[in-house]
């Protein structure tokens, strides 16, 4: 079932600044304890609470980092 | 076609039109300020562009955009504003972009005046700009010239992707002389540059750039320059060869001193002297060969180089002739043109003391 | 055009190919650096316009000098603090193109102050988007012109002293004031709801280009953790904090509505029409003549003319060289130019002659022309024996010293005067040398009057004055 929206980080793209954590207004990013191929700990979402507002998206500076779903993804 | 009393610096204009330049970018400095006030009265006529830039290096910036975007392109100035583009013009090099640069030179260093003089031959032949790159120089002596090697300047650059400047000075810039206008190039049968970036989608993938960061790679770029710049001296010398078939004692000059030159051979044939003149019209490349082979006959017992300098293209003589032959060098500076009959004095002295 | 997925925007390149290390999807940017949401404004901007065939994207120098690893668009690097006047070229090169200058502090405020003042002052139709972070980034953190007061940075490392340094520069503020540019905004990209008005001002940017409406620049406030030594998180915060303070954002300018589009005419121009706009599409006119009429001392002539600036000795000498050149002979002219043309004395060569003329500097002429004493003064000596000094009694007060010569007086001014111009005194000498040395015919003189003259209504009173040197001379 679709979820009211939904965003993916791609872990060996980011450089873990956590500007999308701190954007986030439903506080439904973290930093994941893995350690990606640049050697930071990268964002990830919490898996509940996206409301599709894209805020992470425009505060990330990575291209490839985030993708934000805004009217939900199928999970699989 | 039509022939015209005309001024060298107008006569670099209207060969600029003929050859299809498309832009003109520029800053106001005497004496080559008839080249801008040309291309501005003229390029708008005719659906091109003139704008003056508010500095020699926006100037040669604009031209490095312009060439960048596929278009012919050019610039013209005198030796202080030629410093101020030296950085635009390594860029152009590096960036291999074909953008055509007159230099009418005046006398320096710094402010100096507004006379002829020809102290810039190291600053543009020797690539005055940092970096490893040359640019194609070519020296007009005539009106004629002016027109004829401007135009030919325009297909070098092309041919070579390479910065070319015609480097002459305040005497042939402000002389009048008759020219014959050939007809204009045809624009539209032009292959389209398929490096520049033109703003379209068959170009959008090509670079304009001089930025290697990688030291091997910027030695490659580096290596491809000078395969370049070799090509241009295997294909692109020109001279003038000026009674040199018996010739004991060659002379040499460019721009207005080969003029005068010519004038002292023409007064020593009639005295009898064998003399005769070797006129680079290319100073990058520089006719090495012709000079080796003058140095190598038994004939030749010196060289007489004279310029309105302290010796700059003197040095190339040199390192042509290799210290086979005697190489003296006579020079004025400060914007004094040396006359026929000083010429004269000058080798008839050395001939005694040559023997 | 709202979407429902954001994701990487499609004028990015998918490989950055171009990026030399094996990472071919990341940034070179350091974690948290503002450049990476800046590009990503711009790339979704430029795939929702559909431009990103047409766009040049220009890469300065600075952290974003590799800006061209990662636009799909056209390319070009430049020099530092350059890139106004290479976006110049580019965008009078090829009109239609959407030329987009990205520059950095210290490339555009401090050695490209004079390039970015200009272009905007022209209203040269480009989008400049100016990141602005205070500190240069690329070359390890030293002071940027838009440096705070007391920020510390490796060239001031006891913070930036108004008093040594001067204060930072507001660009928005000093480009408002000049009437070229059509838009101009501060933004800033510290939380969601600046970064969407920075997005809107990017987008109103470049429509304005889009549009033909002239110069656009987005200033946006940028944050540098690497430089400024702080966590993403501090920086963004200092950005809000301190750097809003003394640039504030907001429009400075927006001229878009009211401005009309420039207009462009693209061309080509058929050679009948170049012939033509240049003048040759007529051949000179041709008058026979024949030195051997002339007297031998006088044939080949070399020919000095003298006198103030202003008595219209080049003229003179352009006029007889015109002459000669529609004889069929070769012929040069040459000016004393400079300070003389501007008051003082001035001269010239010319050289008429049968065969190619080597020099065409006149060092000994054959025909020495003074219309003031200081050049008979000067010249007298140099004229070759047998040869010809024609001076203007007007004047000149004393007659030649040297027996070896001819000589003719001929009080030009006076007779110009009387004729109604002091302007022609120099076509009353042209008319005695036509009289007493047949080097031109009064035909071919008067023809190359109709070439050389640039006002036409002065013709026939040069004319007129030809014809009264030549009567002067026939009656001495």
């Amino acid at each position: 079932m679709p979820t009211k929206g939904y965003m993916e980080v791609d872990p060996n793209h980011c450089k873990g600044c956590g500007l999308c954590i701190e954007a986030c207004p439903e506080d439904c990013i973290e930093f994941s304890s893995e350690i990606n191929r640049l050697g930071y700990h990268p964002a990830r979402y919490k898996g509940e609470g996206c409301i599709g507002c894209g805020f992470c998206f425009y505060t990330c500076p990575e291209p490839n980092a985030i993708t934000v779903y805004k009217k939900g993804k199928e999970v699989a | 076609m039509a022939k015209q009393f005309i001024k060298g610096n107008e006569a670099v204009v209207k060969g600029a039109i003929l050859a299809g330049c498309e832009l003109y970018f520029g800053y106001p400095i005497t004496p080559a300020s008839e080249i801008a006030e040309g291309a501005a009265k003229y390029l708008p006529l005719v659906g091109r562009k003139f704008l003056q830039g508010e500095s020699e290096v926006a100037s040669i910036q604009m031209c490095y955009g312009a060439a960048g975007a596929g278009a012919r392109v050019m610039t013209a100035s005198s030796g202080p504003g030629l410093s101020l583009k030296q950085e635009g013009i390594s860029y152009c090099a590096g960036s291999e972009l074909p953008v055509v640069i007159i230099d009418v030179m005046r006398g320096g260093p710094g402010l100096g005046n507004i006379a002829p003089e020809q102290g810039d031959y190291n600053q543009i032949v020797k690539g005055g700009g940092h970096g490893n790159y040359k640019v194609i120089v070519l020296a007009p002596n005539s009106a004629q010239e002016m027109c004829d090697l401007t135009m030919l300047a325009f297909e070098l650059a092309d041919k070579y992707r390479t910065p070319t400047v015609v480097l002459t000075d305040g005497f042939i810039g402000q002389m009048m002389e008759p020219v014959d206008f050939p007809e204009p190039k045809d624009i539209s049968r032009r292959k389209k540059k398929d490096w520049a970036v033109f703003g379209d989608a068959e170009t959008k993938r090509n670079l304009i750039n001089s930025i290697y960061l990688d030291p091997a790679e910027l030695e490659a770029w580096n290596k491809h320059l000078q395969e370049k710049y070799r090509k241009i001296e295997e294909n692109e010398v020109r001279f003038e060869d000026y009674k040199l078939d018996d010739a004991e004692i060659v002379v040499s000059g460019y721009g207005i001193v080969s003029r005068v030159l010519k004038g002292t051979v023409n007064l020593l044939r009639e005295k009898g002297v064998k003399v005769g003149m070797l006129r680079p019209k290319t100073l990058f490349p520089f006719p090495k060969k012709k000079f080796a082979e003058l140095a190598e006959k038994p004939d030749v017992k010196f060289f007489f180089v004279s310029e309105m300098s302290n010796g700059q293209m003197v040095n190339d003589v040199r390192l042509s002739v290799e210290f086979k032959k005697p190489v003296h060098f006579y020079g004025r500076m400060g914007g004094v043109v040396p006359t026929v009959n000083e010429l004269e004095r000058e080798i008839l002295k050395l001939k005694e003391s040559e023997g | 055009m709202a979407k429902d997925i954001l994701s990487t925007p499609k004028s990015f390149y998918k490989e950055f190919f171009r990026k030399p290390d094996a990472d071919k999807t990341n940034t070179h940017y350091c974690p948290g650096c503002g450049h990476g949401v800046i590009h990503k404004l711009l790339a979704e901007a430029i795939e929702d316009f559909g431009i990103a065939d047409r766009t040049i994207i220009i890469s300065p120098v600075g952290c974003s000098v590799f800006a061209y690893y990662y636009f799909d668009t056209g390319n070009v690097q430049v020099a530092h603090g350059r890139a106004p006047a290479v976006a110049t070229g580019l965008k009078r090169a090829n009109p239609n193109s959407i030329v987009i200058s990205y520059q950095g502090d210290g490339d555009l405020a401090a050695i490209g102050g004079n390039n970015i003042l200009q272009a905007a002052n022209r209203g040269e139709n480009i989008t400049v988007i100016f990141v602005n972070n205070a500190i240069y980034g690329m070359t390890g953190g030293q002071m940027a012109p838009t440096t705070l007061i007391g920020q510390k940075t490796t060239t001031t490392p006891y913070g930036r002293a108004a008093a040594n340094e001067g204060y930072p520069i507001r660009i928005c503020e000093l480009l408002s004031a000049l009437s070229g540019p059509v838009y101009l905004a501060r933004g800033a990209i510290t939380d969601p709801a600046t970064i969407m008005k920075t997005r809107l001002a990017i987008r109103k940017a470049i429509k304005a280009q889009m549009d033909y409406k002239g110069f656009s620049l987005v200033e946006i406030l940028s944050p540098c953790p690497s430089g400024w030594r702080m966590t993403p998180v501090e920086a963004k915060k200092w950005v809000k904090e301190q750097m809003v303070k003394i640039f504030p954002l907001g429009t400075f300018k927006d001229e878009t509505k009211e401005r009309e589009p420039i207009a462009y005419e693209k061309r080509e121009y058929t050679k009948e029409e170049i012939k033509q706009a240049l003048g040759l599409d007529k051949e000179a006119p041709h008058f026979s003549h024949s030195m051997d009429d002339v007297k031998p001392i006088w044939r080949n002539p070399k020919i000095k003319i003298s006198g103030f600036g202003g008595q219209g000795v080049l003229l003179l000498g352009n006029t007889l060289a015109e002459a000669g050149m529609e004889q069929g002979y070769h012929v040069s002219w040459i000016p004393s130019y400079g300070p003389e043309m501007r008051g003082g004395t001035a001269n010239c060569h010319v050289q008429i002659s049968t065969s190619e003329i080597a020099s065409p500097v006149v060092d000994h002429p054959s025909i020495l022309v003074a219309m003031n004493l200081p050049s008979l003064d000067r010249f007298e000596d140099d004229v070759v024996p047998g040869g010809l000094i024609i001076y203007n009694t007007s004047l000149v007060t004393r007659a030649p010293k040297r027996t070896d010569i001819e000589s003719i007086p001929i009080p030009a001014t006076d007779i110009a005067d009387k004729l109604g111009s002091l302007k022609v005194a120099n076509m009353v000498v042209l008319g005695a040398i036509i009289e007493k040395t047949g080097i031109v015919t009064e035909e071919a003189a008067i023809s190359a009057l109709n070439t050389v003259v640039k006002h036409k209504k002065f013709i026939p009173l040069n004319i007129e004055a030809i014809k009264s040197g030549r009567e002067y001379v026939r009656n001495l």
